[in-house]
């Protein structure tokens, strides 16, 4: 089985995320570039599917040169090669230039699986997984918290507000992951080693066969037109229990109606 | 008045209460036109629909729709785009309706925006992004601008429209038929309001301690008729199900009160409760970061004061 785990690099939630006041992106020099937690569960899922049904594993991230790093933390988790879509060209794309980027370059490297989280902890939009299966005219398979492939036929848990549904598809197909399908291994040292030897093959806009007037800033659907940080919350009181804490508590939500 | 289309959330048949909320945006924008997708449309969700200003309802209630994963409601939204040339389609932002608004976005060739807690004139959605960090501004530059709106984030108010009844026939394309919904599995999650579009929530964290330790924060939720969450710690510690997890990678939420109880406040935490209205806190560590963003924090023992809190809130009802 040939599958490829699509892998986001983003800003480290526990350092503080800005926007650039030039172009309004997201400033990746301020923050350190860590894997999207959530793709961590997509190579992981990968990685127990090649190793139950064997083929390979390719890791494909988009982004500028320093997303490399979170390239190689796949390939030492036990991933086979890699594809780094890196271009000045695609700077600024918004999910629809992104998805037409990744699923261009999809088609060209072939698949019969593509995994990925669920959504980006920086967008946060949760709509990339769905996009893909809308360009490539596969099967969608997300939000899944169990995958099963047998043969040709792959059947999916996807969690639902009310508990989840079964979906049954064929392959090829995309499957995005939530948090706790598995445990994410850690990358060994032997794994870290191994890691510097593997392919990454590096392809731009033209190489991958995407249109350019479909990726960039200038070319998005949408545009941020401001933003600012958002107000500090007003300092609220804070007591200590003396054996009346439930008390005032209560004191306080009834001083806002809520009993 | 240009019609303004609004996927209408459903479940048993009940119009969910974040499709009010939308209905009651959308009048602001132009016609509301709500769109039920999938079995159980009645002429209690007509009444309801059109109570919250609903001019027009298209209805495509065939079994087909709901049948298979997101893709044949995306294009019954792409054919009603086609037909009624709105000025914007309105979806709330849940996982499952994102998805819808992200297909759509392609086959309409529009722009999308998620995660909306406001929108004004011109269209622009506020939204609010890097757990709650930052504000901004944006909007759809091309096509019909799709904006899918975060629940709890509009106060409802009633509005009579005219719910002019428009059966919509749709033949499901078989690209939309290849991941088929084979069995829905219900789990057992009792009379509470679900997490998202509940008003009030009450969460606990680490300092629970213990699986059956949550029966108190459940109490304290059921006398208040709030959902229940969970922080990181308490999930990944088996405590409570992952599904009710609060946060960065679980669920956003914005209810008008959030209580927060043994939960240290993590920027993971934060990211999915920061935007809640009210905040209270209750921690043994006074130096928990929860309490920089509490209106009102008890430093003490959960065990202590949360059944006091609990038996506070009973006698005065």
């Amino acid at each position: 089985m040939n599958i490829v785990v699509c892998v986001k690099q983003v800003p480290d939630t526990a350092t503080e995320r800005k926007l650039r006041s030039d172009d309004k992106t997201l400033d990746r020099d301020a923050a350190d570039g860590v894997v999207n937690e959530l793709d961590e569960y997509a190579v992981e899922e990968a990685l127990r599917l090649k190793e139950a049904h064997g083929g390979e594993v390719t890791v494909l991230t988009m982004g500028p040169d320093k997303a490399s790093d979170t390239i190689r933390k796949a390939l030492a988790m036990g991933a086979d090669k890699a594809v780094h879509l890196v271009d000045d060209a695609l700077h600024g794309s918004d999910a629809l230039g992104t998805s037409h980027a990744l699923a261009q370059t999809l088609k060209k490297i072939g698949f019969d699986l593509v995994v990925l989280g669920s959504e980006s902890t920086d967008a946060r939009t949760g709509v990339l997984a769905a996009m893909l299966a809308e360009r490539l005219n596969v099967p969608q398979l997300t939000f899944a918290n169990k995958v099963e492939v047998n043969g040709s036929a792959i059947t999916i848990q996807r969690v639902t507000d009310y508990g989840y549904d079964r979906v049954e598809a064929s392959l090829p197909a995309v499957v995005s992951v939530v948090e706790k399908i598995n445990e994410p291994r850690y990358p060994s040292f032997k794994g870290i080693m191994a890691a510097k030897k593997k392919p990454v093959e590096k392809l731009g806009v033209a190489d991958a066969e995407i249109d350019a007037a479909q990726v960039g800033l200038a070319n998005a659907w949408s545009e941020v037109t401001d933003f600012a940080a958002a107000p500090p919350r007003a300092a609220g009181t804070i007591v200590k229990d003396e054996g009346d804490g439930g008390a005032k508590a209560a004191d306080f939500l009834a001083s806002k109606k809520f009993i | 008045m240009s019609e303004v289309l609004v996927l209408v959330e459903h479940v048993e048949g009940q119009v969910k209460k974040v499709t009010l909320e939308l209905l009651t945006l959308a009048r602001k924008l132009g016609a509301p036109s709500a769109v039920w997708a999938g079995p159980g449309y009645s002429a209690e969700a007509k009444a309801k629909l059109a109570e919250y200003g609903a001019e027009k309802i298209y209805v495509a209630d065939s079994a087909d729709i709901a049948d298979y994963v997101v893709a044949p409601k995306a294009e019954l939204l792409a054919q009603l785009v086609s037909s009624a040339s709105p000025a914007a389609v309105l979806v709330a932002a849940t996982a499952e309706a994102k998805e819808i608004a992200g297909r759509l976005a392609i086959k309409i060739d529009s722009g999308v925006l998620t995660d909306a807690v406001g929108i004004g004139e011109g269209l622009v959605a506020d939204q609010s992004i890097f757990g709650g960090g930052v504000n901004v501004q944006s909007r759809v530059t091309k096509g019909t601008p799709i904006i899918a709106v975060r629940p709890n984030a509009t106060p409802v108010e009633a509005a009579a429209g005219a719910g002019a009844e428009e059966q919509v026939s749709v033949a499901v394309s078989d690209a939309a038929k290849v991941a088929k919904v084979v069995e829905r599995v219900k789990e057992e999650k009792g009379a509470r309001p679900e997490l998202t579009e509940a008003a009030i929530v009450v969460s606990g964290g680490r300092g629970v301690g213990s699986a059956e330790n949550f029966s108190i924060i459940e109490k304290l939720a059921d006398s208040l008729g709030a959902a229940v969450g969970a922080s990181r710690a308490a999930t990944d510690a088996g405590w409570y199900p992952h599904q009710f997890q609060v946060g960065q990678t679980g669920k956003t939420v914005s209810p008008q009160l959030y209580i927060a109880a043994g939960i240290s406040g993590a920027i993971q935490h934060r990211a999915g409760m920061q935007t809640a209205k009210t905040i209270v806190a209750i921690n043994k560590d006074p130096e928990a970061p929860i309490f920089e963003l509490a209106d009102y924090g008890v430093v003490g023992d959960l065990n202590q004061v949360v059944p006091q809190l609990t038996e506070e809130i009973s006698k005065r009802k």
